[in-house]
């Protein structure tokens, strides 16, 4: 087949090896400490992985695409032997005994995994701020882009607090891809949380249809909404890692039987024939202006090319962010029952009683956000609530996620809709606000998707006049992941989206990666 | 509507000194139970009758190789967390995988009980904090359960000589697929808990009746007949010795068509005598309490064996709200029939109701009517042959080797041998009396090369395991039956002679 990943083809070619290409993500992921980007670097199993992969090579054997690729994946997958800290003092020094479905299907493939990703406290967040080891600095906040346009040029010294957020909560695995650290990166996405940090940083994030691959292994934060999303700086790419996790997982009952075929996407795209929906809900209050003439620049480029471009109405929209809370708290209060101190994880040192002890390790193992949310999901769960919120929430869910069926069914094939409110903002900024205000505004595009179940993908598009990343959202039909990605990759190719100008100095970076024609690598 | 499948009555037993029957004054307690059909006339005392309500909550641990939502396997006594996954220990990132097996062991016992098997059943969370539970919720079947609206005949004998039985019928409200918890050991001395998981996750089927017996000797049978049908089914091995029958018991009283009253949920019943006994003194308690102007608490109490009484439980969190929620992991189990079942299905992947319905094993019911008209014995013997486990294919083998009628046959096993095995706590298996043995000596009676006085003292002898056969025991005690005239006429003499002054005696009268 094609190769997709073009370093795939420079390792088959022998162009670059996998050891080498190993050491120098290694070296990049040191020399770009300053995002934050990584909690856990497996250096040496990384190596060894590579290693491995060096000898398939010179073998004339490799196991596919992915054999040799670094890839990082975000601290809430289980991985074998690599501390799984979600973020949290609950899980500071967990190893967990077994690898998440994902994980193993990646090294099955030969993939080198080099590290865990930050992210905001068990996935609970939109800014990869609230997590137990700091946060996540987006790479563009030192981009020659972002700072010709943002950063007087008088005031260096304000560098330090002009940086701006990654968006999150897939935060880390966003700024891995965007910094060149590794070629893609696993995130999660349960309302936006690999979407939003992509767009924030000018990635291409995937969230797949719901069931298509396997949650295994991966900390929940909503089970009937977590996806495993997928993080890279192309289209194509993420097809082909969509394509090495996809399929039934006999330890996720959730996952579709149907067996999945792994698809390419055409080299040049024909979208003259399609119906794209531009759900007018989508325009929420709050959306910069920039990114509204965005958005309806992309909705002309269609136009443009033949397709048929409908507004349409998903009428239930401005319901479905109070219910996803809703939803979100009561299966957060649920998982998090587990964290008792007794099995794994924090134990507080109180042992008046059982019950004490629970208690002093849950409050010492938490961050106020996560309690938060466990408060108000039992809240939701009580016997006197249940019926009113979180029956209430689930029916409204059904009509949200009906709302998309309709759409769909009267012959719109893909929705176009912006992923975000605005560019990133600064973290000085974004503190200002708590977590929890912070959460409605940011997931309030993405969160329907995951409340539907559909697949949404996350386009990088244009630089906003600060210069940074604005991406847009393309929504398709459930298990209709290649044309989602088809139609992805043609806007793709129309926007050309510019490539981030890193700092050298800063990071003493020599790298031949960022140097070739695109930042896709493909 | 009027009390169901239950006419007794209560009344006090006997005047007490003050003070109810705490713990204190725990002992044992007549009750009577005053017919079976009709209220009673108001007591001496002046009062009205009460009647007793006695409903079921049974769990019974599914027979399956391995647990209900992990592949861990299931065994008694294994050394502690010996059979733990990482789902059982609540890993993080762990999903629930449902186990066929213990679902079709599930629909199995739906069918036993004349259920209807919800061809949609839901998983739900039910939330408490406790050691012995890992996540800190139990996957249950709140909802929908896979089966429902059931019923379970069982009978019962009206005196002690078993000779009239009557057949009652209890209403099953539904049975659900439950996960078990661990066990936690209470360390009071070193004030610790130690928790071992073996258990979590081992499969449950909760089957609740609905509240239609009236005194512990109807949950008992009631009881009883369920475990012999889930031992039948296989679907459960239903020892409650070892913790696979668990019942706990709810129990109010009141007047005759008056409202139920309050309940108590007795718990910590781990045998049928001791569940017959918990019954009948929790109503006689109650009883007690209303009588001298007490009230009765919605309340858990325990059955202390020792004490033959029950007491209140300490509450685990106080009032508990579960905060039940649908269980996202897993979609809803869907079960088929021939009809619904959709062409070109992986018959590994689906239920088949039907299928299952086609293979259920006779029923204990039907195993007896089966006994009663094959052997012409009484009904009554049937329960007593089905009641001990391997007496009924002793039985047969044994009437399958002798020409002796099972109608004596039978009289020889239930009195003789039952007997012998209940001296010396033996099962049936475990009889040093094999059914070949067995048959050859009720051979020997019935040709009467033996009389029956001597047939038992030849069993005595074959009870000593000493690998005789009762030929040779009957040969070595010259133990045989003198069919020779002029043989006895001797002995007699023989006698007569050795005792010449008593016939002397006897002689001159």
């Amino acid at each position: 087949g094609v190769w997709r990943f073009q370093v795939s083809a420079a390792l088959k070619e022998g162009r670059v090896g996998p050891r080498e290409l190993c050491q120098r993500c290694l070296a990049r992921i040191k020399s770009s400490g300053v995002l934050n980007a990584y909690i856990s670097v497996a250096e040496e199993t990384a190596l060894k992985q590579a290693e491995e992969s060096e000898k398939r090579y010179k073998r004339g054997q490799p196991l596919g695409v992915l054999d040799g690729i670094p890839v990082a994946v975000k601290d809430n997958f289980s991985t074998a032997g690599i501390e799984t800290t979600c973020a949290s003092n609950m899980l500071k020094g967990y190893i967990s005994p077994y690898n998440a479905t994902v994980v193993q299907k990646l090294l099955d493939q030969g993939a080198v995994l080099l590290g865990k990703t930050n992210l905001d406290e068990f996935a609970m967040g939109s800014g990869s701020t609230d997590g137990v080891f700091g946060p996540v600095r987006n790479p563009w906040s030192y981009s020659r882009q972002y700072k010709e346009k943002s950063v007087p040029k008088s005031h260096s010294e304000d560098e330090e607090c002009n940086w701006v957020i990654t968006g999150g909560s897939s935060g880390g695995s966003a700024a891995a891809v965007a910094s060149f650290t590794c070629f893609a990166a696993l995130g999660s996405d349960t309302g936006g949380s690999t979407r939003n940090p992509a767009a924030h940083c000018g990635v291409v994030g995937l969230k797949p249809t719901y069931g298509l691959i396997s949650r295994h292994g991966l900390i929940p934060l909503v089970n009937s909404m977590d996806v495993p999303g997928i993080l890279t700086r192309c289209v194509d790419d993420a097809a082909v890692v969509l394509g090495s996790l996809a399929g039934h997982d006999p330890k996720d009952s959730t996952t579709i039987q149907d067996n999945f075929k792994p698809f390419e996407l055409p080299d040049s795209p024909d979208v003259s024939k399609l119906s794209i929906g531009i759900p007018k809900e989508y325009q929420a209050p709050g959306l910069s202006s920039e990114i509204l003439a965005l958005w309806s620049k992309a909705a002309d480029l269609f136009k443009n090319a033949g397709a048929k471009v409908t507004e349409v109405s998903l009428p239930h929209t401005r319901y479905s962010i109070v219910c996803y809370h809703v939803l979100c708290t009561a299966e957060v209060a649920s998982n998090m029952a587990r964290f008792d101190g007794l099995e794994y994880g924090h134990r507080s040192e109180m042992n008046k009683s059982t019950e004490s002890m629970y208690a002093a390790t849950r409050r010492e193992g938490f961050n106020d956000v996560v309690r938060g949310r466990i408060l108000s999901g039992n809240y939701f769960l009580l016997k006197q609530n249940y019926e009113k919120y979180f029956i209430k929430a689930q029916k409204v869910r059904r009509l949200i996620a009906n709302d998309f069926l309709k759409v769909f069914g009267s012959g719109v094939d893909i929705l176009l809709t912006p992923t975000t409110l605005s560019d990133a903002v600064p973290h000085a900024e974004f503190i200002k606000e708590d977590n929890r205000t912070r959460s409605a505004q940011d997931d309030i595009l993405t969160q329907a998707a995951n409340m539907a179940g559909l697949p949404a993908i996350n386009v990088p598009t244009a630089l906003s006049e600060r210069g940074l990343p604005i991406g847009l959202q393309f929504i398709g039909r459930s298990f209709q992941e290649k044309q989602l990605l088809t139609v992805a990759k043609w806007f793709e190719k129309q926007v050309k989206f510019p490539m981030i100008q890193l700092e050298e100095v800063k990071w003493h970076s020599h790298d031949v990666f960022q140097h070739q024609k695109s930042a896709s690598f493909s | 509507a009027g009390v169901r499948g239950c006419g007794g009555v209560w009344r006090r037993a006997w005047q007490h000194g003050a003070g109810g029957p705490g713990p204190s004054s725990c002992g044992q307690r007549a009750v009577t139970s005053n017919g079976r059909g009709g209220a009673v006339p108001v007591g001496k005392s002046g009062l009205a009758p009460w009647v007793a309500v006695v409903g079921l909550e049974i769990h019974a641990q599914i027979s399956s190789n391995s647990k209900l939502f992990s592949g861990s396997q299931v065994q008694f006594a294994a050394p502690p967390n010996s059979l733990v996954s990482f789902f059982d220990a609540s890993l993080p990132g762990t999903l629930p995988v449902l186990n066929r097996r213990c679902v079709e062991a599930a629909v199995m016992t739906g069918l036993a009980l004349n259920c209807s098997i919800n061809k949609k059943s839901l998983f739900d969370r039910k939330h408490y904090f406790y050691a012995d539970l890992p996540a800190g919720y139990q996957i249950t079947q709140q909802r929908v359960p896979i089966a429902v609206n059931g019923n379970l005949s069982y009978s019962l004998c009206t005196d002690n000589k078993m000779s009239q039985m009557v057949t009652k019928t209890v209403r099953i409200k539904q049975i659900q697929l439950e996960q078990d918890s661990g066990k936690s050991l209470h360390d009071d001395t070193r004030s610790q808990t130690l928790v071992d998981l073996n258990r979590a996750g081992v499969g449950l089927m909760e089957v609740v009746m609905e509240p239609d017996m009236c005194c512990g000797e109807e949950a008992a049978a009631a009881v009883r007949e369920l475990q012999l049908i889930l031992q039948t089914l296989g679907s459960s091995q239903a020892v409650m010795a070892e913790g696979q029958l668990r019942v706990d018991a709810n129990v109010s009283v009141h007047h005759p068509g008056e409202p139920y009253g309050v309940r108590t949920e007795v718990k910590n019943i781990n045998s049928i005598r001791f569940l017959a006994k918990a019954v009948d003194y929790e109503i006689q308690r109650q009883i007690e309490e209303l009588e001298n102007g007490g009230t009765i608490l919605n309340e858990t109490r325990a059955f202390d064996s020792k004490l033959g009484c029950t007491v209140p439980m300490r509450d685990k969190e106080g009032k508990q709200d579960y905060r039940f929620m649908p269980e996202p992991n897993l979609p809803p189990l869907i079960l088929y029939d021939a009809k619904s079942l959709p062409a070109n299905t992986n018959h590994q992947q689906v239920v088949n109701i039907d299928w299952i319905h086609e293979r259920l094993p006779d029923l204990p019911s039907v195993k007896r009517a089966k006994l009663v008209e094959q052997y012409g014995i009484l009904p009554e013997h049937s329960f007593t042959l089905l009641n001990e486990d391997g007496l009924t294919e002793f039985f047969e083998n044994v009437v399958k080797q002798t020409q002796m009628k099972p109608k004596k046959v039978i009289g020889w096993i239930l009195n003789i041998l039952l007997s012998h095995l209940k001296q010396h706590s033996l099962t049936v298996k475990e009889s040093p009396v094999t059914s070949v043995l067995m048959a050859d000596l009720l051979n020997l009676v019935e040709k009467k090369e033996i009389s029956s006085t001597a047939a038992k003292q030849v069993l005595a002898e074959l009870w000593k395991g000493e690998g005789k056969t009762p030929l040779e025991i009957v040969k070595e005690k010259k133990l045989e039956l003198i069919q020779d005239q002029k043989e006895l006429e001797e002995i007699c003499q023989a006698v007569i002679d050795g005792q010449e002054n008593e016939v002397i005696m006897m002689v001159l009268g």
